[in-house]
């Protein structure tokens, strides 16, 4: 135990996800020996994120206004919406520069043990933003694991009568490894997915 | 025993910094255990697929620097797929609310870890199979695994004989918290009167009776699963968060 001030931040600190009490004291004397002008930069900065950062009114992404960056972009397509569970996902699928439509960011999986159910998800705010008949097409990419499959299962029976044309990101093989060291789950989804090539016809 | 083999269900998994999980496991010979899956979040992960909820695996984990099997956290290094139910149970919502009741009941009906559980791993362990399967309504596979996991457990009910006087049956009456079916002398306030035909679903669910199960009507099936999610919930002295999610 140290005294006061010290002991304080790094019980803050230990609070942290990911962070325990050994990297927490690392990084609360890294800090103390740490330029005042550079400490200043991240008091700022967390200060700063906690007063402009809010939840974006249309799709649940993080955004500095009411409504997101994609959602306040009029080169993006309306026409197609990309459901994901985390903004981190709309972070990691912008990086693709594949996809050109909208997003709408769920805020987890439904997780029974976890005791997240569909109400605790943006779900009624989904089925709002497809009632007027703009967007064709649902793009499912909830993260591929058992909750995942759960809530984009859930979700496509949701919309099975709305007219919409609902599809689920493709798993299966990582680009650049080898094919015998596939597990077999991931190389069965593969065979599933499987697609047609080279025929013209 | 720094490095050991079992066969076992993965019940649930918990985010463990940046790409780890911690993975609670209902084994065959060790009982329930928990251990670490390093970088099984990362999609290069060799045997991230097989530590979902719902997998059957052969697993072999390392118990570190604890100093005995049960103190701290061991670790996963090997695992090979016994049965992928996770994929099936996944793509139907119904299935997948049922699994979840059962999966969350065996890590409540297993309190200890490292304390053998031989017969909740095969009940459990059926049961996904059944489940996966789809040879039964899966609201029926569930309320038949709760009743004999909590039979395994020590509060196996009665549906025939009085609960508590021994009377034999069959009766009309049925109280929770006396065990099951009660004759008129000993019935408390508060008791329910269930159809006689929902008496019969549950003695079949019981004893893995099929056809008669197979065979039960809709309003009988609900009142059956209403009483078994009660009895269960007594017994286990805690609410099973997931079962409110069940569609019935």
């Amino acid at each position: 135990m140290y005294e006061g001030a010290v002991q304080d931040l790094i019980d803050e600190l230990g609070r942290l996800p990911g962070v325990g009490p050994k990297s927490a004291q690392r990084i609360a004397f890294h800090l103390l020996a740490t330029d005042d002008q550079e400490v200043k930069r991240l008091v700022d900065a967390l200060t700063e994120v906690k007063l402009r950062v809010q939840f974006c009114a249309l799709c649940g992404n993080v955004a500095e206004a009411e409504r997101c960056r994609v959602c306040l972009d009029p080169r993006r397509s309306d026409d197609v919406i990309c459901v994901v569970e985390e903004p981190k996902d709309v972070v990691a699928i912008e990086r693709t520069r594949e996809f050109r439509g909208r997003y709408h960011v769920l805020g987890g999986a439904i997780n029974p043990i976890e005791n997240v159910g569909p109400d605790d998800l943006r779900i009624s705010e989904l089925l709002a933003r497809l009632a007027d008949g703009t967007v064709q097409e649902v793009i499912l990419a909830t993260d591929p694991n058992v909750e995942g499959e759960a809530t984009a299962t859930y979700l496509s029976r949701l919309m099975a009568h709305m007219g919409i044309t609902v599809s689920r990101l493709a798993s299966g093989l990582p680009v650049g490894g080898d094919l015998e060291y596939a597990d077999e789950v991931t190389l069965g989804r593969a065979f599933e997915g499987r697609r047609v090539i080279g025929n013209d016809k | 025993m720094p490095l050991y083999r079992d066969d076992a269900i993965v019940l649930r998994t918990h985010k463990l910094g940046e790409a780890d999980r911690i993975v609670t496991f209902l084994t065959r010979e060790h009982g329930k255990v928990r251990g670490v899956g390093k970088g099984v979040r990362r999609t290069s992960s060799k045997f991230g697929a097989r530590l979902e909820p719902f997998m059957a695996v052969d697993v072999q984990l390392h118990t570190g620097r604890s100093p005995r099997p049960g103190m701290g956290l061991d670790t996963v290094t090997q695992v090979e797929t016994i049965g992928a139910y996770a994929r099936a149970i996944s793509q139907d919502y119904g299935l997948y609310t049922a699994g979840t009741v059962m999966l969350e009941a065996a890590d409540r009906l297993v309190s200890q870890e490292h304390e053998p559980a031989v017969q909740q791993y095969w009940l459990l362990a059926g049961g996904l199979r059944a489940l996966s399967e789809r040879h039964h309504d899966a609201n029926l596979v569930l309320d038949s695994y709760l009743l004999r996991a909590l039979a395994v457990a020590g509060w196996a009910p009665s549906f025939e004989d009085c609960a508590r006087c021994g009377e034999p049956g069959p009766h009309h009456s049925f109280n929770v918290a006396q065990g099951g079916a009660v004759c008129p002398r000993c019935r408390p306030p508060g008791s329910t009167a269930p159809a006689p035909e929902t008496f019969a679903l549950l003695s079949s669910l019981l004893a893995g009776d099929w056809v008669t199960a197979d065979a039960s009507d809709a309003r009988h099936r609900k009142e059956a699963s209403g009483l078994v999610a009660a009895y269960g919930q007594y017994y286990l002295e805690r609410t099973l968060r997931s079962l409110k999610m069940v569609e019935r």
